[in-house]
């Protein structure tokens, strides 16, 4: 009797401790989020708020490089203070992102989306963790570019994002390497070899070839090549319904076989861009290469990567045929403690005031069709690219563009075509049909159809 | 039983609640105290391990409720060539970072066990790639072997080798990562060696050159056997890293979860990562974690085996 007390009381006692070191385990996990009333409109116009905006890569919005566009804010709303968090890799940030849209905590009052992403964050999983902005009050989805909305557009109608940028695609080129080439360097000249299809840009390429300097390819990679000849084509990976169609695309079809014709003409310099080991970056101050596709935001990269020596040796041309490459929206979570306030300033920041001052910073091509007419942007040069008139071609090229629908699985079909696919190309040698075959391959495991 | 404690108590005031709270002390308070990290354990071991498994017998997406298909993930990795792939290169890999890399622990301590000036300061010495993270030493490491313009390619110019494709080539590649792995961890298990060979009694050592055994044959015939078990325990330690190796491989590849561009490099780690955070199927990701733990298992069990059989044999010999 006495024994089995004892051996009660020593089960009680461990297990309060267990209950006692339990409790400081699962402790940090639940308060966080109870307190506030969960929805925004009720909170007071005065009381102190703190917006948190989590994006990725530069936005522009930020007070030290940026458009101070949160200090501004701070001054029109006394009661606000953003709070930027960011992360340099897109594909990180869309990783977390998406683990904590299912768990539903973590999230900031406003989440960037990047396009890559975008259609699957318009899957029904996770777009009814966003705030529908057709609900919300002073939001016209036609302010902004029609592609642009459509693409944050849910099956059943939603809008879950507002339109920052987008990406229009031109070609940038080195007019010393062309003239080098025996090929005109004029800008107009130069868009005018290829105007119209993007086949006559490898066969400039070859032109180039003939009479290149040593040890100079024509273009950076096949991948960059890929992608703006594909962000040019009305069928790209999915279908109007979207189902992942990329093996019969049309578009797709072009796009490979223009890029897998560029490698074994010998017309790319090898390189994988945005690499680890910073071979690409370091290639633009080395001369290995005299054009590259270049989405508005690229001409930033381009100055850094070639920096002041090469100043004034790259020029900018029309594209044979007007892409998107890139852009990204700001989506408001519904489990947010100030939706309201973090409504009103996703708007904010993507109106055309905004958007023109973001581009005038950070050369970041509005969405918003009231800035991209904007003489302000139509008429920004770009220091590093002397007489260029910046402002006219991105605005021309994004006012061009075909859109094409997107899908979830986009994204992950991109990276296995350009990273392994014609990488392994480039750098293995792999026949054109068996590193297709080999996508194709890869692209079953990951998708599984 | 309780009266025996009474009579330990040295016949005092009976028994009295003070006894009882002693007790209470010597039996609880040991489970108390180790409860915390069964606890730990529990909630990040046991629970992860048993759900994995269940998540591994479903097909779930991120974000999706999960349902039912048995074993399905199993064979469809069975019937996966990237799968092969990967594990054909979690063995090369494991292989070549970790033969040489337990050698050369084993060579480094027994150099650190002679009586050298400054001996403080090279243990310390052999030890600080460890301290370092693996993303700051894959990435010079990236910088090393950069095939344009890396130092070894330079310095390979020099004495007249054309330059390797440290990156785009299979072999390579697995070289390059594998030195990053050999670098990280000789040190370690050099000083677990060096640890261990101290413990051998120097008599035997003495004996041993009374014999007329030189240097080399000592450490041959004295050292290794002394401290076997230590090298049993550094091979098992290594073998669970190179089965789970990850983080090099991933930042060597530029973060990419593909493992270069014909997954010249992908290890089981790193297709467990890209089918669950690129592609988001965790049923598939769980199925090759526990994939991974099996195989772990098995050569546990291999390596106990051949342990014992040694064992048995030296016994009986």
């Amino acid at each position: 009797m006495r024994t089995s007390g004892r051996t009660r009381k020593a089960a009680v006692i461990a297990v309060a401790g267990l209950a006692a070191c339990a409790t400081l385990i699962t402790g940090c996990s639940s308060d966080s989020k109870d307190s506030g009333s969960g929805d925004g409109g009720k909170s007071s116009a005065n009381e102190k708020i703190t917006l948190h905006i989590g994006d990725f890569g530069s936005f522009g919005y930020d007070d030290k490089t940026g458009a101070k566009l949160f200090s501004e804010y701070h001054a029109l709303h006394p009661n606000i203070t953003i709070v930027e968090d960011n992360v340099s890799d897109s594909g990180a940030y869309w990783n977390s992102l998406k683990l904590h849209l299912t768990q539903n905590s973590g999230l900031d009052d406003i989440q960037a989306i990047e396009i890559g992403f975008v259609a699957n964050a318009t899957q029904p999983q996770y777009a009814s963790k966003f705030v529908d902005f057709k609900t919300v009050k002073g939001f016209n989805a036609g302010d902004w570019l029609d592609y642009k909305e459509k693409e944050a557009t849910t099956t059943d109608g939603k809008i879950i994002g507002v339109g920052t940028d987008v990406g229009p695609t031109a070609i940038c080129y080195r007019k010393d390497l062309f003239q080098q080439a025996g090929l005109p360097t004029d800008r107009d000249k130069v868009a005018a070899l290829w105007a119209g299809d993007w086949s006559k840009f490898v066969d400039v390429g070859k032109q180039f070839k003939a009479k290149a300097p040593a040890g100079v390819a024509f273009t950076d990679s096949a991948s960059g090549l890929f992608n703006a000849v594909l962000a040019s084509q009305t069928q790209q990976y999915t279908d109007d319904s979207g189902k992942l169609i990329y093996d019969t695309s049309t578009g797709v079809q072009t796009a490979w076989n223009l890029s897998a014709q560029a490698v074994q003409e010998g017309l790319t310099a090898k390189l994988q861009q945005f690499d680890a080991n910073n071979t690409w970056s370091a290639a633009f101050k080395t001369n290995k290469f005299a054009t590259l596709a270049c989405p508005s935001w690229m001409i930033g990269q381009v100055a850094d990567n070639s920096g002041p020596a090469n100043k004034g040796k790259w020029d900018i041309a029309q594209p044979p045929q007007a892409g998107n490459w890139g852009g990204s929206f700001l989506a408001v979570p519904k489990s947010g403690k100030h939706v309201a306030e973090a409504t009103a300033l996703a708007q904010w920041l993507t109106a055309a005031p905004q958007e023109v001052k973001v581009f005038q910073k950070f050369g970041n091509i509005p969405s918003n069709k009231a800035a991209l007419s904007d003489p302000a942007v139509l008429n920004t040069t770009n220091d590093y690219f002397p007489g260029t008139p910046v402002g006219k071609i991105f605005t021309a090229t994004a006012n061009d563009i075909k859109p094409a629908p997107i899908g979830p699985n986009d994204s992950l079909v991109k990276d296995t075509i350009t990273q392994n696919g014609l990488l392994d190309m480039e750098q293995r040698g792999t026949s054109k049909d068996k590193a297709w075959s080999n996508v194709q391959a890869q692209v079953k495991d990951k998708v599984g159809e | 039983m309780a009266t025996s404690v009474r009579a330990a108590s040295d016949g005092r005031a009976p028994a009295g609640w003070r006894t009882k709270l002693f007790r209470l002390d010597t039996k609880a308070s040991p489970y108390a105290y180790i409860a915390p990290f069964f606890l730990c354990f529990a909630a990040f071991g046991l629970f992860p391990l048993i759900y994995t498994g269940w998540l591994s017998l479903n097909r779930v997406q991120l974000g999706t409720s999960a349902h039912w298909v048995g074993f399905q993930n199993y064979t469809d990795l069975w019937d996966n060539q990237f799968f092969w792939t990967a594990l054909r290169n979690t063995f090369t890999l494991g292989l070549i970072s970790t033969v040489p890399q337990l050698m050369m622990a084993l060579g480094l301590a027994h150099l650190l066990n002679y009586k050298l000036r400054a001996r403080g300061f090279f243990r310390v010495a052999v030890l600080a790639p460890y301290a370092t993270s693996i993303a700051a030493a894959s990435l010079v490491f990236v910088q090393l072997f950069n095939p344009d313009y890396g130092m070894i390619n330079q310095f390979l110019g020099h004495v007249g080798i054309d330059p390797v494709e440290w990156s785009s080539s299979k072999w390579p590649a697995q070289i390059a990562i594998s030195s990053i792995v050999t670098w990280r961890w000789t040190g370690y298990n050099a000083l677990i060696y060096l640890a261990a060979m101290q413990a051998v009694p120097a008599d035997l050592y003495e004996a041993a050159a009374l014999d007329g055994a030189s240097r080399w044959r000592q450490f041959i015939s004295v050292t290794i056997p002394s401290i076997r078990p230590t090298i049993f325990f550094t091979i098992i330690v290594s073998t669970i890293g190179a089965t789970q190796l990850f983080g090099e491989p991933l930042i060597y590849g530029g973060n990419s979860s593909s493992g270069g561009s014909a997954h010249q490099y992908q290890t089981l780690s790193l297709y467990m990562y890209d089918k669950g955070w690129q592609v988001g199927e965790l049923g598939q990701a769980s199925a090759v974690a526990w994939v991974m733990l099996l195989i772990l298992l098995l050569i546990g069990a291999v390596q106990l085996f051949v342990l014992r059989t040694n064992n048995r044999r030296k016994l009986g010999g």
